[in-house]
């Protein structure tokens, strides 16, 4: 075969997948500036109706705002927690250290439904169901892990003489975290929090079975879905959508970036 | 000494108490009772006695197991030529920039793209829209399995190119040009030495992709109209509408261990028996 079209053939197949994997996020887009009331071809006509209508909707914005407390709180909790343990791998080897790393890393492997329904029986056991500070202990389990491999990864790219020779200048401890590890750390620990963030943003199978009333947005979401189609949907799809895309975006350009200057 | 405790203590205290316990809790909730819509804290083989003379339980759980077996395979099968292309035949900056897109959407409401698949392949959907403009006639697609697998590719099939091509990067590329040179063709050179070398990462890939199809609630309730129920539909049913919590930590249990099962066995099966002989 000639070789550009073997060239052109293997560039089609990657724009395909790239095709498949952003055709239901441009669809979503899309349909949310449709005026029509059901979302099918041909398109009606651009309308901002249905942004409109997300935002005069009180449930909708307690849902975001109910998000948005849980999500701040799940990145700075689950981040710090990423950050112990990370270092705490870095500098540390002991001969329980796989047992440790499989339970702290485990739990986003478990599927979201099965760990909703554990924690609810095990939340409302201590006074923690149906409401937003389950919500929020349930995330910082599942988003921590992220934070731990974000930090060790760059932690691994340090050389550890640093730390050693902080404290051979008589740094303690203490002063060798806050003033090696913690400035060499800083664009992961960012990182760290942007995803987390967006992980608990995103979550709704967990927080389906822990929140009660106090729903969050995605499972506003789920039960939108579960009645009537109407392309509010679309439109809080949409929010949603650009909210994680920018918080992930920026946390990748971040690891790009450092990575870069670092080499 | 000391400080290694205050550092690693703090997550392993939290995962603990809110992920080993709530799990060991869900175990032992498969031996309690239901009385008169209240649980009580027995030790009873009534749940599994139950479940498991249920035929209705057998038929979910092979069904789940297919679909999600079905996922996995055909999910690595198109991902692979889109891994390979990235690995081999493009600039790094395209991979990069790749990658990039590859990752974002892997932490961007997954809800609200399956939702997004159904108005794309409902009854008057963009496709079937599509399909009557051309003067052909409209093809179910909502409430079939074929959507049920869309929805599960939806979510998996950034992660399964990503891990392969984590596994194709670590491949020698002299043991390719060696093959070459050796006369062997790009297929049986991809046959006989990329996917030997690449088998860490395509094994992980494909078994990540089980492992998210198999606990899936969304792609089979939402695309599949949850008239073929899986077992995540199941537990969801067991507690919505019987608040069957006992029998509800039993389903999900017979998933834990399915996917432990699953785990250590694609972990044998990459790392175990590292084959010496690449002349097959």
């Amino acid at each position: 075969m000639d070789e550009r079209v073997t060239v052109l053939i293997q560039r089609g197949y990657v724009i395909l997948c790239l095709g498949f994997i952003f055709c239901p996020i441009l669809t979503l887009i899309a349909f949310s500036f449709n005026v029509d009331r059901f979302p099918s071809l041909p398109w009606k006509g651009f309308s901002l109706t249905w942004y409109s209508a997300v935002f005069e909707d009180p449930t909708i914005l307690d849902a975001f705002r109910n998000t948005l407390i849980v999500g701040a709180g799940v990145a700075i909790v689950s981040t710090f927690l990423g950050f112990t343990a990370a270092y705490f791998d870095f500098r540390w080897n002991f001969p329980w250290k796989k047992l440790y790393l499989a339970i702290v890393v485990l739990p986003p492997t478990i599927p979201f439904l099965i760990l909703g329904l554990a924690l609810l029986l095990f939340l409302s056991r201590i006074g923690l169901g149906s409401s937003l500070t389950g919500v929020f202990v349930s995330h910082v389990v599942i988003c921590t892990p992220f934070a731990l491999a974000i930090t060790r990864m760059r932690l691994a790219e340090m050389d550890k003489g640093l730390e050693e020779a902080a404290w051979n200048l008589g740094a303690s401890e203490w002063r060798g975290v806050l003033e090696v590890i913690l400035p060499f750390a800083a664009p992961a620990i960012l990182a760290s929090a942007l995803v987390t963030m967006a992980v608990s943003f995103d979550e709704f199978m967990i927080a389906w079975f822990v929140s009660g009333l106090d729903q969050t947005l995605p499972v506003k979401i789920l039960l939108l879905l579960q009645g009537q189609v109407s392309p509010r949907i679309n439109a809080i799809g949409t929010i949603v959508f650009l909210i994680s895309f920018t918080l992930v975006a920026i946390a990748q350009i971040v690891i790009f970036l450092t990575r870069r200057i670092t080499e | 000494m000391k400080a290694a405790i205050i550092w690693g203590m703090p997550l392993l205290v939290w995962q603990c108490l809110f992920f080993v316990v709530p799990l060991g809790l869900l175990v032992a909730m498969t031996f309690w009772s239901v009385r008169n819509f209240r649980l009580s804290p027995d030790l009873t083989l009534r749940n599994w006695n139950h479940l498991l003379s249920e035929s209705y339980f057998y038929v979910t759980y092979f069904r789940t197991l297919s679909y999600s077996v079905i996922a996995s395979v055909v999910g690595s099968a198109f991902a692979f030529p889109c891994s390979y292309v990235l690995a081999y035949n493009v600039r790094p900056s395209t991979r990069r920039l790749v990658t990039f897109l590859l990752i974002t959407p892997f932490f961007t409401s997954y809800l609200v793209r399956a939702y997004s698949w159904q108005i794309i392949l409902s009854d008057n959907g963009l496709v079937n829209g599509l399909l009557s403009s051309l003067g052909m006639g409209r093809v179910p697609m909502l409430n079939t399995p074929i959507a049920t697998m869309i929805g599960y590719l939806t979510l998996f099939f950034p992660l399964i190119i990503l891990l392969q091509l984590v596994g194709l990067s670590a491949v020698d590329r002299d043991l390719i040009g060696a093959a070459h040179n050796l006369g062997a063709g790009p297929l049986r050179t991809i046959v006989k030495v990329v996917i030997p070398s690449a088998k860490v990462g395509l094994i992980l890939a494909a078994t990540f992709a089980f492992i998210f199809a198999f606990g899936d609630f969304v792609s089979p309730a939402q695309l599949g109209g949850g008239k073929a129920p899986t077992l995540s539909i199941l537990i969801i049913d067991t507690v919505k509408s019987a608040s069957n919590w006992p029998m509800a930590s039993a389903i999900a249990l017979t998933m834990i261990v399915t996917l432990m099962v699953v785990m250590f066995g694609a972990l044998g099966a990459a790392y175990g028996t590292q084959r010496t002989d690449r002349h097959g």
